[in-house]
């Protein structure tokens, strides 16, 4: 049980940021970040699929990619609170056309520092399905981390516009980071069964990633403390229901739809 | 079993490959599954099935559907069942595309990737918008004229595998298969 959910914890981030940086496509701010941005998401939905299957395989009882991805409601998500924010500050509420790229670039820089790091343990780890899946998605993490990583320098080594953005932005995410290195019950458990990667053994090394980024960028770190989300707990942001809503509303209209 | 059922049963594999031979890659026409890398075994399981292992390039490629399909179709003359089987260890890499492929890649007007990846961890590197930054990094050549004078436009491309590119010596734009 710890380990299918630790393997849905890891789906659930690939699927939900996958489906809100999916929400760029067509309105991209210049043409190659709508497609960049595209090509991102169908990376996180491809690994999500590859973790929903593995995760159904354990679940048994009819469970599939499917029932995993469309027939949970929000508390059974697991992902964290970061991934599921929309694409702007925390005071506007739900103003889909007020979308701040700079909060896309810095919500992807801050997890795929981390994913890097954890797929790159996962791959060597005990279990040879979710190794399998891990090599996979680093190298398309790696790819993820260096385009966030050369939009924020460029953010903030830019306009006074894109800077202060860019710094906003960060002033608003990085708390919610604070949620990556508590452990949830069934991480908890997994990681002492040698499946999952105990995520406070790579929390140095993400530090200085993002220390070391944000610092070409011209930026400032900014403070962490303060409230910690509880996403990977199931306890979401009013945000998710929103998101799996649109999401889900075709699969539940159709139950047995095949496309 | 008889020599004549081992014989025959080589022959089958021997068809097969050489049908398989034939299958494109359906977003870059022209070159193979085979020279691609994708297609990584095949078995006769009994008189009438066959299983063909593939594996994905990228985790959201969608051209495996269509991959499938294809190599259903291409052995439709042996009359079997096709079963295609997808694998994801060993992860795909770009270093499995043959030489052969990376040519018809340059003259297709796709840059081939320029270095192989090994199975060495890359350090993350921060690659610079800037002209001499992405040139000193990663020499990327223009399929169209040669000149390495190229710089990166974006990341991402059209499809997932690929990015954007352009010659600053012949101002062409042109893709870029990562590597990967």
């Amino acid at each position: 049980m710890s380990t299918s959910d630790y393997v849905l914890h890891l789906a659930d981030n690939a699927l939900v940021l996958g489906q809100r940086n999916a929400e760029w496509c067509g309105h991209g701010p210049i043409l190659e970040e709508d497609i960049a941005m595209a090509n991102n998401s169908l990376d996180l939905v491809g690994q999500a699929r590859m973790l929903y299957h593995y995760a159904a395989t354990l679940k048994g009882a009819g469970a599939t990619e499917d029932s995993l991805a469309y027939f949970r409601d929000p508390p059974a998500f697991k992902n964290f609170t970061l991934v599921e924010l929309p694409h702007h500050g925390p005071l506007v509420g739900y103003a889909v056309d007020r979308r701040d790229y700079a909060v896309t670039i810095v919500r992807n820089f801050l997890y795929s520092a981390l994913m890097g790091l954890v797929w790159e343990k996962l791959q060597d780890g005990s279990d040879p399905d979710l190794a399998a899946i891990a090599a996979k998605a680093l190298k398309e993490t790696r790819y993820h981390l260096r385009h966030a990583s050369d939009w924020l320098i460029r953010f903030g080594t830019g306009t006074g516009e894109s800077a202060r953005r860019a710094q906003e932005a960060l002033n608003h995410l990085l708390p919610y980071t604070q949620e990556f290195w508590l452990l949830a019950d069934y991480e908890e458990q997994a990681v002492s069964e040698a499946v999952a990667v105990d995520p406070r053994t790579v929390e140095a090394s993400w530090h200085e990633i993002v220390a070391h980024v944000v610092s070409e960028a011209g930026l400032r770190l900014p403070d962490s403390g303060g409230h910690r989300s509880t996403g990977k707990c199931g306890v979401h942001s009013e945000h998710l229901s929103y998101l799996l809503a649109e999401m889900q509303s075709l699969a539940r209209a159709h139950p047995e739809g095949v496309w | 079993m008889s020599a004549d059922t081992a014989t025959s049963v080589t022959d089958t594999e021997a068809e097969a490959w050489a049908l398989l031979a034939t299958v494109t890659d359906p977003e870059i026409p022209v070159v193979t599954l085979q020279e691609m890398g994708i297609i990584r075994d095949l078995q006769l399981n009994d008189a009438h099935e066959i299983t063909v292992v593939i594996t994905p390039t990228y985790s959201g490629c969608p051209a495996m559907d269509q991959i499938r399909a294809d190599i259903a179709d291409g052995l439709r003359p042996l009359n079997r069942r096709v079963v295609v089987q997808t694998q994801l260890s060993p992860a795909w890499t770009t270093d499995w595309m043959t030489a052969a492929a990376k040519e018809k890649l340059r003259g297709y007007g796709i840059a081939p990737p320029n270095r192989r990846c090994g199975s060495e961890a890359e350090p993350v590197s921060i690659l610079r918008f800037m002209r001499e930054a992405a040139v000193a990094s990663d020499e990327v050549s223009c399929p169209q004229c040669g000149s390495i004078d190229t710089v990166e436009s974006s990341h991402f491309g059209s499809t997932p595998c690929k990015a954007l590119y352009k010659c600053l010596a012949c101002t062409e734009p042109f893709d870029y298969f990562k590597p990967f």
